[in-house]
């Protein structure tokens, strides 16, 4: 029985996810922003800010992985927006009143959310590479880039799902964005942190987009990575299992207040 | 068969500091139509959310099928379906996916998805519009798919909160046939209204709500004893004729109005009354029936209630 009961899990899980891609599919609109937000933003800063930024690279270089994340963070942020718009109709309301497991209808948002930012992610590596982004990562590399983009991705989607679940109307929800596209500018996406005013720097440097950059640029270009590797994967499986658990909670509490 | 399938005792409910619901209590029967009638706010959308396991009471007892809706929600969870006021539909998939979604996440083979589809689709005349994005659909639509969606599991208690809502006259109709239909089939149906017409054409038995207690339980017949049939209102454009008429005819005066409201029990009073009237010659100069409302229900009530208190007083 305990067997399958996962079984029926994953494949509720199989069947909101399925239904989260139809969503976005059949959203043009969405799909085309989420791609032509991150490759505009790396053009901006390529061609009009680039010039100006000293980082001891070709700027393009530098600036992939600063482009990535922010990309991501928008478009994990627009899960906030699905999810309240569930959550206020009555579609998660029968659910509820169904025997599912919460994590199960939730992980469709999750799942649908990173391969949108997937697809915007695989549009901005082959634009930088038409403009001159030459990375000196190997298959190992490679595979590190995609290892720690999906742990981020997920962590992130997860914590947006608990923002949806604690907002009441979609407009409140549209909001979440906002900090997502700024973190990144205060960490070492855009600008090396050392030419930031002294405390700016010291949260920069201890923010965790930070050392997820540091550990993107290291196996893309090269820079050195160290202790940064283990400061990412400790954040953001931090932060996903803190999310996890507070939304499957939240899922049952919310309108019960 | 006369099993109780929903058994509700002393439910209470408050929301801050306002008591929504004051010591519910009421039974009823597997295969029957219970309607639970009342206004808005009166506590109707709250107890169909404590039944359906959404929500926990404060106070008291819900069992649906045996089972505890507090301490055993997931038992309960697999006998009920819940059709909720907004339509649980997905706008972007249309009417079939839709189904077939459901249908996998309530966890039924293929081949039982794609019949019960094909069946359910053709039962709600969504047939034609299978393959269109819910988006498109009208109101009516919307809820026919809703309520198809909650019967792919063969659930054996549907909850329809306020399903003709927001309907027209015609689609109100075809929602009555097709709640008709599904008791037929032996389903217990709990649905909520704020219609007594609704409540008088569909359920076996009616239990008003008010102020989050119920004021009063029974069939159609035995609740319109309390309120009263319907009745004949004649307006008279001048005295003379006012005064004359209630020579011939009793009923409630309203002086100002110039109004007399006179009980219909069948339509041959009604053709006698107006018979009347020709052969006096007295002209009414508006004449109107005038059905039964929640209103005098309500007030019917409040009345008996405040005789109640002066008795007891």
């Amino acid at each position: 029985m305990g067997d399958a009961k996962w079984i029926w899990a994953l494949r509720d899980g199989l069947t909101m996810s399925k239904r989260s891609l139809m969503h976005i599919f059949r959203d043009v609109e969405s799909l085309l922003m989420a791609i032509a937000l991150p490759v505009s933003i790396m053009l901006l800063f390529v061609y009009v800010f680039g010039g100006a930024i000293q980082t001891g690279t070709d700027y393009v270089n530098y600036v992939v992985p600063g482009v990535i994340i922010t990309c991501a963070g928008f478009g994990s942020s627009l899960i906030s927006v699905s999810v309240t718009k569930d959550m206020s109709g009555g579609l998660f309301e029968r659910f509820r009143s169904m025997p599912l497991q919460p994590s199960s209808l939730l992980v469709g948002h999750v799942v649908g959310g990173y391969l949108r930012n997937m697809i915007a992610t695989l549009a901005v590596f082959i634009v930088a590479l038409l403009i001159g982004f030459r990375p000196e990562a190997g298959l190992l590399e490679w595979l590190g880039v995609l290892g720690i983009l999906t742990l981020y991705m997920i962590s992130i989607n997860w914590l947006f799902v608990v923002l949806g679940l604690l907002t009441k109307n979609v407009e409140t929800a549209g909001a979440f964005t906002f900090p997502m596209l700024f973190l990144p500018y205060l960490s070492s996406a855009f600008v090396p942190t050392n030419t930031m005013p002294a405390w700016l720097d010291a949260f920069s440097k201890h923010q965790p987009m930070t050392p997820l950059i540091e550990v993107l640029r290291g196996l893309l270009i090269g820079t050195p990575i160290d202790y940064n590797l283990w400061l990412t994967i400790l954040w953001f499986s931090g932060l996903l299992v803190l999310s996890y658990i507070a939304a499957t909670l939240l899922f049952r509490r919310r309108k019960n207040e | 068969m006369n099993e109780t399938v929903i058994s509700v005792r002393n439910l209470k409910k408050a929301y801050r500091n306002q008591q929504v619901l004051d010591g519910l209590s009421f039974d009823v029967r597997r295969g029957s139509i219970f309607a639970l009638l009342g206004e808005n706010g009166a506590g109707k959308t709250t107890t169909v959310r404590i039944l359906s396991t959404l929500i926990q009471a404060d106070d008291g007892v819900a069992m649906i099928a045996g089972y505890d809706t507090k301490t055993e929600a997931n038992h309960v969870r697999r006998k009920i379906s819940l059709t909720g006021q907004y339509a649980a539909v997905d706008e972007l998939l249309t009417g079939e996916e839709n189904l077939a979604m459901m249908g996998r996440l309530n966890h039924l083979d293929k081949e039982l998805i794609a019949k019960r589809t094909a069946e359910l689709l053709e039962t709600f005349e969504l047939t034609k519009a299978a393959r269109k994005k819910v988006k498109t659909y009208s109101g009516g639509m919307r809820r026919r798919l809703d309520i198809a969606i909650s019967l792919l599991a063969a659930p054996e208690v549907i909850f329809l909160d306020e399903p003709t809502t927001g309907l027209d006259p015609r689609s109100r109709r075809k929602m009555w046939d097709m709640i008709k239909l599904l008791a037929n089939q032996g389903v217990t149906i709990f649905l909520t209204t704020q219609y007594l017409e609704e409540a008088d054409q569909l359920a076996d038995k009616i239990a008003i709500i008010a102020e989050g207690k119920i004021i009063k339980e029974g069939t159609a017949e035995e609740l319109k004893e309390v309120i009263g049939e319907e009745t004949l209102e004649l307006t008279f454009a001048d005295t003379s004729g006012y005064h004359e008429a209630q020579n011939y005819m009793s009923g409630e005066v309203d002086e100002e109005a110039r109004k007399i409201s006179i009980p219909i029990r069948s339509v041959r009073q009604l053709r006698e009354l107006l018979n009347d009237l020709y052969v006096k010659g007295i002209e009414p100069d508006a004449i109107v029936i005038r059905q039964p409302t929640l209103d005098d229900v309500f007030i019917k009530m409040t009345e008996h209630n405040k005789v109640e208190v002066l008795v007891n007083g």
